[in-house]
């Protein structure tokens, strides 16, 4: 890990986000989020409900365009790109949405081999063999290929949608909430595939949770969401004894202390 | 005061929504005509809009036809026969009834189950995965819908019209003992390209705007299961509004003068 530490300040970074800032008619949710992420390290940021993580991910992927502020991808600005230059940046993508958001017209393994069926870079029967192998990369057996996602149960339904986010073998892979509403032993076997996948691809990752249990497994590095900006970061192990008061409270799930929610008067 | 400025804010509302359909439409149709084109996804929609509105039309519009040579004969009194009565029931269904009906009954049909459906691949962020999977949206659910929608509805209209006549053909030969031959010859003479063509344009037409309505009103819907709701809701409104206006409009453009 004190390698990819290093790397950060030796290489370009993979990713970098630069000074965002976003705003949703008169609130303010990204107030100069930066975050450097290097060649191959698993940043993991954590942060309470509704504090713009998903916002985030989306500025990164061009789903939204943030106010100010810049996003760089191996280098290269891609914070305003469009049309068959965003599409070619996309392709090295992938992306497990909080939801699945697998395509419910589509059987499983339409869904999981979905880029390549319309790219048109693979027949049927290769896009058949490619998702047949990328379930059981899964844990998920040859029958599921034929079934419906609306057939699928909450942690067979994420698998897919990480077969899917993993299908074109992406250098860069973000993960929206990977283990929400699952129960802790399932949430753990998400968590165990996003870590063995990843390495094996040799990708470079950042996902987003407020779950801790899933954090420590999967982060080479944690970073804090908070007001608008990144208030602390450092190495997995470190979060425990990191002496920030935000981060302590969160880790620790504690309803004093300097994070106020707004809570209704009843 | 406060008065001016509701009527104000109203008013800056409705412009902009008026900006956002203006260039909901003019992406979509750029798209329609710059490859690559979702063939198959063209295709299942043919299936859907067309094969699947057949019964619907053709009851609508067989209907229609019955009831109108019912009160046609009604009405002409003594003067009623094979010939008024067969170019009344030609020239109302072919210009007005086959075209406004079917598309009034594709837009609760069709609109309204396209706007529930993309407004769902909104609202569950599949829209937003389509996208990080490089595959345009634009292209792959809104093309494919407009180029079916108006490419279906005016083969749906010649259906209706022929099932149309059909059903006062049936009423004039078996309720009021007109001679068969007779009908079907003046109903052929009926037949004039003016009418026939403007109802297949307007169907054209009203078909574009009802794939339009439902794509965009599905396309832009927000916050969970209601507004999926509140979005079907208003394409098929806005679809039989725009349609009885653009029936007017389309009339005059063959007709007046
Ligand atoms: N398209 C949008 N339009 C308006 N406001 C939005 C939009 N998307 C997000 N927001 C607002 O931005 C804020 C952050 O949303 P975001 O989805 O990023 O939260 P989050 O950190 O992912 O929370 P959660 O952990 O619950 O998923 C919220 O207050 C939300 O209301
Ligand atoms: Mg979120």
């Amino acid at each position: 890990m004190s390698a990819a530490q290093s790397d950060i300040m030796t290489e370009t970074p993979k990713i970098s986000l630069q000074n965002l800032h976003k705003r949703f008619g008169p609130v303010e949710v990204l107030k100069g989020l930066s975050l450097d992420i290097a060649k191959g390290e698993s940043v993991v940021v954590i942060g309470g409900s509704g504090t713009g993580k998903s916002v985030m991910l989306k500025c990164l992927l061009g789903l939204m365009e943030p106010d100010e502020g810049k996003i760089f991808v191996d280098g290269e600005e891609t914070t305003h790109l469009r049309g068959a230059a965003r599409t070619d940046l996309l392709a090295h993508f992938g992306m497990l949405f909080q939801g699945g958001a697998l395509f419910d017209s589509l059987s499983v393994w339409q869904n999981v081999a979905f880029q390549g069926l319309q790219r048109h870079t693979l027949t049927r029967a290769q896009a058949r063999d490619l998702a047949v192998r990328k379930l059981a990369d899964v844990g998920l057996k040859p029958e599921v290929a034929d079934m419906m996602p609306v057939e699928l149960s909450g942690g067979m339904e994420k698998r897919v949608a990480l077969a899917r986010a993993i299908a074109t073998d992406p250098d860069i892979i973000l993960f929206d909430e990977p283990t929400t509403g699952l129960d802790p032993i399932m949430g753990d076997v998400i968590d165990r595939l996003i870590v063995k996948c990843t390495k094996e691809l040799g990708a470079t990752t950042l996902s987003i949770t407020h779950d801790m249990a899933s954090a420590r497994t999967i982060a080479d590095r944690i970073a804090m969401l908070y007001d608008g900006k990144l208030i602390w970061q450092g190495e997995a192990s470190s979060i425990d004894d990191c002496g920030n008061p935000f981060v302590d409270q969160f880790v620790n799930g504690r309803a004093e202390g300097p994070i106020q929610m707004p809570v209704q008067a009843g | 005061m406060r008065f001016l400025r509701a009527i104000g804010r109203a008013a800056l509302r409705f412009l902009a929504a008026a900006g956002r359909l203006a260039i909901f439409t003019f992406v979509s149709l750029s798209y329609c005509v710059r490859p690559p084109i979702y063939v198959s996804q063209i295709l299942r929609q043919f299936v859907e809009i067309g094969y699947y509105s057949l019964p619907v039309v053709g009851l609508t519009t067989l209907f229609t036809g019955m009831v109108l040579t019912v009160q046609t004969a009604d009405g002409f009194g003594d003067f009623s026969d094979e010939n008024a009565v067969a170019t009344i029931v030609v020239l109302s269904v072919t210009r007005e009834l086959a075209p406004v009906l079917a598309g009034l009954m594709v837009a609760g049909r069709i609109g309204a189950s396209m706007a529930a459906e993309i407004g769902t691949m909104r609202v569950t962020e599949q829209i937003d995965a389509l996208t990080t999977l490089a595959t345009n949206p634009y292209r792959y659910l809104i093309v494919p819908r407009l180029i079916a929608g108006t490419a279906m509805l005016p083969l749906l209209v010649v259906v209706g019209n022929i099932i149309g006549i059909f059903g006062g053909f049936l009423i004039a030969v078996y309720e009021l003992g007109y001679n068969g031959h007779q009908f079907i010859a003046r109903s052929w003479d009926a037949l004039e390209t003016i009418g026939v063509v403007s109802g297949l344009v307007k169907a054209a037409v009203f078909g574009f705007l009802i794939a339009l309505m439902g794509c965009y009103h599905g396309y832009h819907s927000k916050g969970g299961a209601q507004g999926v709701g509140m979005a079907t809701t208003n394409s098929v409104v806005s679809a039989s509004i725009l349609i009885l206006s653009f029936n007017y409009i389309i009339t005059g453009l063959f007709f007046a003068a």
